[in-house]
């Protein structure tokens, strides 16, 4: 038997249904791993040792094991503590503070190698230290690593077909509920993929559009 | 708190680094409204002495004091940051290499301290600005961002942005040095303008034609030591220690 694209009509709503699932749930982990990228950078480079050492190990955790298993450990695992979040919210949370500990490596690095003279020149005109670093530090490190910031979304993208495991009817899932349904692997994931093509295409506009708004004003 | 005679009062400064001593027991002091030069090849503790007065460079020993108070205080972290940011508001610091914020306008530059630090409204902040920039001649730039300035135009902006922090003193280190030549005569005239204005006023520098013109009185600085000091038609002219002679040869040797 052929390829056979007429049965994707019935089920197209379930496809856009789990598409806007993988965007939202990619806008909101994107949003939460950039921010906490830089909360955690700052800790990882200013925060007393009594925060930075358990800190260390909480961000050994989300790098150093599979994303899988903490979406489990988020999702199955806190309940037993008493936390029983919602499997989007999880999935949120989970892709978020895993993506937010690569961008901390990232924005780590930048702040160090901004030069040591734009400290100086904050701390001279009377800004206390956290001052510098918010208004004059940061946001110089934060345009140095948009582009490989930019990488680590498309990559959180990608891993957003992850939280299938817990139940989210993202893209991926949502291609496969409707395979279920109708024995058509292949034009369903086809579709799927389609669609992932088109969310890439849009996340690199927006990425240029803020590398052009950055390199005129600098 | 207000035994310092002087409105600018170094007393015994000592610095060292490890075993390097690189201020060896400095005392000065700079009346309201005088204009002190600090000469002397590079290594001879004169950026130190004047990082030091802003604490940028902590001394190891000695006391610094500015208006009858003292800058290098001992108190607890917290409340010395606090005392800190208190004093650096009121002095004001030109560096070799601009240190621009680059992410941010001219207007920006100049006042975003006055922003966070004075509060004050959006208004007020941009009138500031352009006042400030228009003192440095600057005002048909104030919408550029550095990378869009020559090295004096950005040295200009750098003068505005201290001085919209209304500061009691200015600190200059070496604020022409890193200039094309040809770009050095307007960073120059600022500086005069500033002198004009009766601004307090410490500049080390390398420019001895500048120093001579615009300075009340000249310390010339070697190895951690004020070798010799006064003003800089004596200084210049007949200076008294031989190291002073030698360096003021070698300086006029290079020059050529």
């Amino acid at each position: 038997m052929g390829l056979d694209f007429t049965v994707i009509p019935k089920y197209f709503d379930i496809i856009l249904l789990g598409c806007a699932y993988t965007i939202g749930i990619t806008v909101a982990a994107a949003i939460l791993s950039f921010f906490g990228g830089i909360v955690f950078a700052v800790i990882a480079l200013y925060a007393p040792w009594i925060i930075r050492q358990p800190f260390r190990m909480v961000a050994w955790m989300f790098m150093g094991t599979p994303l899988l298993l903490q979406l489990f450990l988020i999702y199955f695992g806190l309940v037993q503590v008493g936390i029983d979040l919602p499997a989007v919210v999880a999935g949120i949370i989970g892709l978020g503070l895993h993506f937010a500990v690569y961008n901390s490596e990232l924005i780590q690095t930048a702040i160090l190698s901004v030069d040591k003279g734009q400290m100086e020149a904050a701390r001279t005109l009377g800004l206390s230290r956290s001052e510098a670093l918010r208004k004059v530090v940061i946001p110089q490190a934060v345009r140095a690593v948009i582009p490989p910031i930019s990488n680590n979304m498309i990559a959180l993208l990608k891993d957003s077909a992850l939280v299938s495991v817990i139940g989210v009817s993202e893209l991926t899932l949502s291609a496969q509920r409707a395979i279920g349904a109708t024995y058509r692997p292949f034009e369903f994931y086809l579709l799927a993929a389609a669609f992932y093509y088109v969310i890439n295409l849009g996340m690199e506009w927006v990425q240029r559009r803020i590398e052009r708004r950055i390199s005129i004003s600098r | 708190m207000t035994d310092g005679k002087s409105f600018v009062e170094i007393r015994h400064a000592q610095k060292s680094f490890g075993k390097l001593e690189v201020l060896k027991d400095i005392s000065l002091s700079v009346d309201r409204g005088q204009i002190v030069g600090i000469i002397g090849s590079s290594g001879s503790g004169k950026s130190t002495l004047l990082r030091a007065i802003n604490d940028l460079d902590p001394l190891t020993g000695g006391e610094v004091w500015l208006d009858g108070v003292r800058v290098n205080q001992t108190l607890p972290h917290r409340a010395y940051e606090k005392h800190i940011n208190q004093m650096r508001q009121q002095v004001g610091m030109v560096f070799q290499h601009f240190n621009l914020f680059p992410h941010m306008t001219a207007r920006e530059n100049v006042s975003m301290a006055p922003i966070m630090l004075k509060g004050i409204s959006k208004d007020e902040a941009n009138a500031l600005a352009e006042a400030q920039l228009d003192h440095v001649g600057m005002l048909e730039r104030i919408d550029y961002y550095p990378s869009q300035l020559s090295g004096g135009q950005k040295q200009r902006v750098a003068i505005a942005r201290a001085l919209a922090m209304q500061p009691k003193l200015m600190l200059f280190d070496e604020a022409t040095s890193a200039l094309d030549p040809e770009l050095v005569e307007e960073v120059n005239q600022v500086m005069r303008k500033l002198a004009e204005q009766h601004m307090t006023m410490i500049i080390v520098t390398h420019e001895m034609d500048f120093a001579a013109s615009v300075c009340d009185r000249v310390l010339f600085m070697d190895q951690g030591v004020v070798v010799e000091e006064g003003p800089p038609e004596i200084l210049f002219k007949t200076p008294s220690q031989p190291r002073t002679r030698e360096f003021l040869r070698k300086h006029l040797e290079s020059a050529k």
